[in-house]
């Protein structure tokens, strides 16, 4: 029964933070890329494009925070500390991006500065992310000779930080290539189909270097028992990646942007097989991290009736603002 | 005293959520008043409330995108900073949390977008829809956050097993008794100091003779509804002052300045503490006073602060002196709000001068009295940081105390740029073109105006 709420929160937890992936995502994608466009009504229309979103965006990672909290105590107290200077960078990143969002609206003057600061914090927001997420492929070792900087600085945790500024910039395009059209969609068509080729190469990377990083993960995908199946993951993915880029050359403008989720999804997937039971990679697992048995099911039964309800909005308010952005010619 | 990891972490939670806790207060009293203006606007058509509600809006999104960023460094740093007390009360106070990122923050998220953006894209009724749901979200994250704060002040409904904090029953943790009066003086002291600014913001417009109908709508609104509210806060005060002293005695003697247990104990209304002596200088006060106050007794017996040893007394300074000022605070209030309906009543609130003056410099009135509360609740609970069970001490993360003073260092930074001066800033240059900018060319920059024209023929 423990193990069932536990597990059932550990998928929750996992279901927040790829929905922060993906939309945070895109829109610190579109953060990331705005400053490369020089026209001036071209950053509006980009901005213009992710304004009403980025606050319920980020609100799924508040939410993987907030639960991860609740349900696994043990390992928030034990993941934070040790990620204290690149989730200080993440959040000071997040805070000038959401003030420049409404800085920028405000002004006339100091507009570039705050368009500067958008694309800062984004990069940053998605480097410390991506040092994280480093962390979390190669796995913690506590052991006092590694010092604490070497958790989340080293090669590794550098390529998926760069990388996932690539994969963040990937969405990005895609969602402009659905939200504009003309001269300004054609750009974010060259934007992605060239992007795309730095993804495979990411792939190609993770996926050779990941096994030498811990004999665990090497014994996970190469156990002769599941070598098979989990050899669909990877052949998805390069599907996935095929069928992004025969899309691009037909101008499809949504099946693009699936694609890449698909993508994300598959990288995440593998993510999960190479670390589960863990919740701190080699160090706890989420069993023994699990609160206790009240908390969870608190928890369980307010998210039962609220997360339905709201995934029904956040659809819904995305619907409100569907369409493409353009200019009102006065 | 020595700078430890411990005190500078206490020094940094306290110094962001200061910050914090102003954005949010104004957001929850600014969007109900919106919300207000926007019943009026839709009852009678009349578009003035209708420039009422687009003008304050723009300052509540403002607002409340400085809540929003200064909030999610609050959370994260329950973890870098509080990884002790994480670890022993997560499984207590995280489902709160949760719930307030459930039940509030997705809300508030959701139709956000709705009622900043969306006047062109949906019709009147969903907009007053989408300003209604912010208005609940924003309420029901101050009780989520009120009720984790309160279990702190007053833990209920747990079990400890071995140094972690396990829950026997939900209803007394979402319920807690001491939760209720708390969360109403909260609420009011948000609506009282969003009030307080929209005063003060009016009043200079009628002393500039600009945007008239606009500045005296705002105004006799405002003070009749600050006439109401202010009494209404002072009388919860009061019963939380009395639930103090039976939950947290400690705390009410610092706050009185109270050293010796004593029957019918004076109402000290000036005095310096000395903690090293352990007794009060200058003292002046008024006898039985605070015998009745916190215990509503001629003859109530307060305990003294020297019950326990200098090491378990809370900091007096701090509690007694914020406790004054927040009292002192609310009294002027109320006296500016008894005058400024006299002044209705006489016909005279929009043109005499010295009230205007005087109304246009208490914008930060509410907000010395909201922050003086929370440094008197907060302060008086120390060296606990939950009551009576686990000590701030215990609570901390094992950081070097290097990796706190970068992070101290930034964030003061930070903090300092972003919210001391350029979320001024734009306040002020907002305040300043005042609400007849919106309706012209300002508009052309609202992201609305890129949306598709498809969508404006939608109801
Ligand atoms: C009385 C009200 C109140 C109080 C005492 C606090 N908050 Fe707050 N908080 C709000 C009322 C609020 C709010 C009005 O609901 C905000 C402002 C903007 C928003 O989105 O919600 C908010 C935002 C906000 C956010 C961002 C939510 C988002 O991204 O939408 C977080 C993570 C927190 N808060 C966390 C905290 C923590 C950890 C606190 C104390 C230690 C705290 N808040 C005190
Ligand atoms: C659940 C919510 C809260 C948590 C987890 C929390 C936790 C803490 C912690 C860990 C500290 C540092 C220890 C200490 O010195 O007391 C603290 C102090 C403090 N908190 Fe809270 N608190 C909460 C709510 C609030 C809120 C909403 C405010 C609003 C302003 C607030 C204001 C303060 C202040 C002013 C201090 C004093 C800092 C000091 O003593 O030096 N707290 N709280
Ligand atoms: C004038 C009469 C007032 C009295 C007797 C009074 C009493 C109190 C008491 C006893 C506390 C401590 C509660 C605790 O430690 O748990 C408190 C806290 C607080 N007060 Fe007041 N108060 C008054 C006016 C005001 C006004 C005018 C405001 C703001 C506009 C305000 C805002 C606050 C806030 C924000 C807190 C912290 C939240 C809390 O602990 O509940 N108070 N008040």
């Amino acid at each position: 029964m423990m193990n069932i709420l536990a597990f059932i929160w550990c998928g929750i937890i996992a279901f927040g933070v790829i929905m922060y992936v993906i939309l945070g995502g895109f829109d610190l994608g579109v953060g990331i890329m705005s400053i490369f466009f020089k026209d001036e009504k071209e950053r509006d229309l980009l901005m213009s494009a992710i304004l009403p979103m980025w606050d319920g965006n980020q609100t799924w990672l508040v939410f993987g925070g907030a639960t991860l909290y609740g349900a696994f105590p043990a390992a928030f107290s034990m993941i934070l500390p040790i990620m204290y200077i690149p989730i200080l960078i993440m959040v000071i990143a997040l805070l000038f991006r959401g003030v420049a969002f409404e800085f920028r609206l405000k002004a006339i003057k100091t507009k570039r500065l705050w368009e500067l600061c958008i694309f800062l914090g984004s990069v940053f927001a998605t480097l410390a992310q991506g040092l994280i997420l480093g962390t979390f492929v190669r796995g913690f070792n506590l052991s006092p000779h590694v010092a604490k900087i070497d958790q989340w600085f080293n090669p590794f945790g550098i390529a998926c930080a760069i990388a996932l500024v690539f994969g963040y910039v990937l969405l990005g395009a895609n969602f402009l290539i659905i939200k504009t059209s003309g001269e300004l969609q054609e750009k974010n068509y060259k934007l992605a189909s060239k992007i795309q080729y730095i993804i495979l190469a990411a792939f190609i990377m993770v996926s050779i270097w990941s096994p030498f990083l811990d004999p665990a993960i090497r014994e996970r995908w190469f156990d002769p028992n599941h070598m098979l199946y989990l050899a669909i993951l990877p052949f998805v993915t390069l599907l996935l990646l095929c069928g992004h880029w025969v899309a691009l050359k037909k101008k499809q403008e949504y099946l693009p942007f699936w694609s890449v989720i698909g993508m994300f999804l598959m990288c995440y997937l593998g993510f999960i097989i190479s670390s589960y039971p863990y919740i701190v990679p080699r160090q706890l697992t989420y069993m023994e991290a699990a609160a206790d048995r009240s908390s969870l099911l608190f928890m369980l039964v307010g998210a039962c009736v609220m997360l339905p309800p709201l995934l029904y909005y956040t659809y819904y308010s995305y619907r409100i603002f569907r369409g493409k952005v353009t200019q009102i010619e006065y | 005293m020595l700078l430890d990891t411990a005190l500078l972490s206490r020094i940094q939670f306290g110094f962001t959520i200061s910050f914090h806790i102003l954005f949010p207060a104004f957001s929850i009293g600014l969007v109900l008043f919106i919300a207000i203006m926007e019943t009026f606007w839709l009852k009678t058509k009349n578009s003035l409330y209708l420039g009422i509600c687009k003008f304050w809006t723009k300052i509540f999104a403002l607002t409340f995108g400085m809540g929003v960023v200064s909030g999610v460094v609050m959370e994260f740093q329950l973890g870098t900073n509080w990884a002790g007390f994480t670890q022993a009360v997560g499984g207590v106070l995280g489902p709160l949390f949760t719930y307030e990122v459930m039940t509030a923050f997705f809300i508030e998220a959701g139709f956000l977008g709705v009622m900043l953006f969306g006047w062109e894209r949906v019709g009147p009724r969903l907009h007053y829809l989408a300003t209604l749901l912010v208005v609940i979200g924003t309420t029901l994250s101050a009780y989520w956050i009120m009720s984790a704060n309160t279990w702190m002040q007053h833990p209920v409904g747990y079990k400890q097993v071995g140094s972690v904090f396990k829950v026997a029953d939900w209803m007394q943790i979402v319920f807690n008794p001491a939760l209720f009066p708390r969360f109403i003086h909260m609420l009011l002291a948000s609506y009282i100091s969003a009030g307080l600014v929209i005063c003060s913001v009016s009043a200079y417009y009628l002393l500039q003779n600009r945007f008239i109908t606009f500045a005296k709508t705002c105004f006799s609104f405002t003070w009749l509804a600050l006439f109401v509210l202010i009494p209404v806060q002072i009388y919860f005060g009061d019963v939380t002052g009395v639930q103090v002293h039976i939950n947290q005695p400690l705390k009410t003697a610092a706050m009185e300045g109270i050293w010796d247990t004593q029957a019918g104990a004076p109402l000290v209304l000036f005095a310096i503490p000395d903690q090293k002596k352990q007794m009060n200088h200058w003292e002046l006060s008024i006898p039985h006073g605070a015998a009745l106050f916190n215990t509503h007794q001629w003859n109530g017996v307060l305990r003294g602060l020297k019950t326990v040893s200098i090491s378990d007394q809370p900091h007096v300074i701090p509690v007694f002196f914020g406790f004054r000022m927040m009292v002192g605070s609310g009294l002027l209030m109320l006296l500016l709000s008894i005058i400024a309906v006299y002044l209705r009543w006489r016909g005279r609130l929009y043109n005499t001068r010295w009230f205007l003056i005087s109304s246009v410099l208490s914008a930060p009135l509410g907000f010395i009295a909201l922050w003086c509360g929370w440094i008197t609740a907060e302060m008086g609970r120390q060296p606990w940081i939950v009551y009576g069970v686990l000590r701030t001490a215990n609570a901390v993360s094992p950081v070097s105390l290097r990796e706190v003073m970068i992070s101290f260092a930034l964030l003061f930074i930070v903090y300092g740029i972003i919210f001391g001066y350029f979320y001024f800033y734009f306040l002020h240059k907002t305040l300043h073109k005042g609400p007849s900018g919106i309706q012209e060319k300002e508009e052309s920059r609202q992201p609305f105006q890129y949306m598709p024209s498809s969508f404006k023929e939608h109801p």
